[in-house]
């Protein structure tokens, strides 16, 4: 079979609004929709200050755990029409990104077990020359959280900290990304 | 309590990791932004679960002829040497991407990006916003009409400038063959120079230099590159007794 090399990454660069901005890509889900809440934090550089020009993107499953518009389409689509699952934000000023959507369902494991409700994501920006991956997971989802294999891996509760979302208090949920530091949040290779 | 895996599960899709050498050290020191963005623990090995081997679908509305033709759209025609860039989406295993999105943004032919933090003093073009999308056909393939981008200096070390390059977004089949890349062309004298290229190990940077193409250049009208985007290929098949 032929094996091909991939193409390297490189840095989005300073300017990757021109090319990546979508209208209303924060818009996981149209607002209004039953369930949908706000996840805001701010992304983080080494120094605590914020990362202007990143761009946060995310691509979950709907509510009922199926990814409906997804390839292959390993299950029926349940979430109704139009829930693509697939996310942007860019990072404002104050290095705060913002996107709406809803809370996936549990994913089995691949293994007889069931994953508890997360997002993937992927950070782009200056300075990072690949992206790189985490996992957004919820605070309120203490049981299901506790026996997901991904955060069951991790060494201790604060690395599991780093990658679950607070409740903030309004309906929405909030989480800091940290790219270097004491608190780095951890990421993955996929 | 045991589950039944659904038998689609089992058949899902792996893709294999890159080999060491094939991108750049988040931490690269030369390229100065890197210093206090990358990441310095290792990172967590996360296996490939479904969430992983899938990845969003590009509906026909999405994308529209003229946004793969950055000429376009103004009042005249952008300044510059008017070229093709075209080529290939393919897997590790040689096989076409169709319909997956491909995103492309650049400097015009002075070097200027249309944006506000990009405030050297060359001119702007009043018929170039840089930007382009499109999908790639059925067959993997994409083209891009637009100009040449010019080099520009930057402020990372004295004398900085940054090759001629064209950004690329590329998100194929799934979460984990999203790709960020950009495109350079042949024989540009400042690589040498360039941290964030030669952030790359050696032997596989030539993967981002485009080619020139005679066979895809339109007589009378442009020059043409050709550019093969490779992503991440298929993990082989294990051979599992228990699900088969």
């Amino acid at each position: 079979m032929t094996t091909l090399l991939s193409t390297p990454s490189q840095t989005v660069g300073p300017f990757l609004s021109i090319g990546l901005t979508w209208e209303r890509a924060e818009y996981v889900v149209p607002e209004g929709t039953p369930g949908s809440f706000w996840i805001r934090g701010r992304l983080l550089d080494g120094a605590g200050e914020p990362v202007p020009d990143g761009l946060i993107e995310t691509w979950q499953a709907d509510p009922y755990g199926n990814f409906g518009l997804s390839v292959p389409p390993v299950r029926p689509a349940g979430g109704g029409s139009g829930f693509g699952g697939f996310g942007r934000a860019m990072t404002g000023p104050d290095g705060q990104y913002g996107l709406l959507t809803v809370k996936p369902g549990r994913v089995t494991d691949g293994a007889g077990g069931w994953q508890a409700p997360h997002l993937d994501v992927s950070v782009f920006a200056r300075g990072l020359l690949h992206r790189v991956v985490l996992r957004i997971y919820f605070a309120d989802e203490a049981e299901a959280n506790s026996a997901d294999p991904v955060l069951c891996s991790l060494p201790d509760d604060a690395a599991r900290a780093t990658l679950v979302a607070r409740p903030n208090g309004d309906g929405g949920y909030i989480l800091d990304i940290r790219l270097q530091g004491d608190r780095e949040t951890v990421f993955f290779a996929v | 309590m045991s589950m039944s895996i659904p038998p689609a599960e089992a058949a899902l899709p792996r893709f294999r990791r890159d080999p060491a050498g094939t991108h750049p050290p988040l931490l690269s020191p030369d390229y100065r932004s890197t210093r206090l963005r990358a990441p310095l623990k290792a990172p967590v090995d996360l296996p490939q679960r479904m969430t992983e081997v899938t990845g969003p679908v590009f509906g026909d509305g999405l994308v529209h002829a003229d946004d793969a033709d950055l000429t376009r759209g103004y009042a005249e025609e952008p300044a510059g040497q008017r070229i093709i860039v075209c080529g290939r989406l393919i897997d590790g295993d040689g096989r076409p991407i169709p319909r997956s999105l491909v995103e492309i943004w650049q400097a015009n032919a002075a070097g200027r990006y249309r944006h506000d933090r990009d405030n050297w003093p060359a001119p702007l073009d009043p018929n170039f916003d840089g930007m382009g999308r499109t999908l790639t056909d059925d067959e993997g393939r994409y083209a891009f009409t637009t100009v040449k981008p010019g080099a520009y200096p930057w402020k990372n070390h004295h004398n900085a400038w940054r090759p001629a390059h064209i950004h690329f977004s590329l998100c194929g089949r799934s979460f984990t063959q999203r790709l960020v890349t950009q495109m350079y062309f042949p024989d540009d004298p400042l690589f040498g120079q360039d941290p964030i290229f030669n952030s790359v190990p050696q032997a596989a940077r030539n993967r981002m230099i485009a080619a020139f193409s005679l066979t895809d250049t339109r007589p009378d009208w442009a020059l043409a590159f050709n550019f093969d985007i490779v992503l991440r290929g298929s993990e082989a098949t294990p051979f599992d007794p228990e699900r088969s």
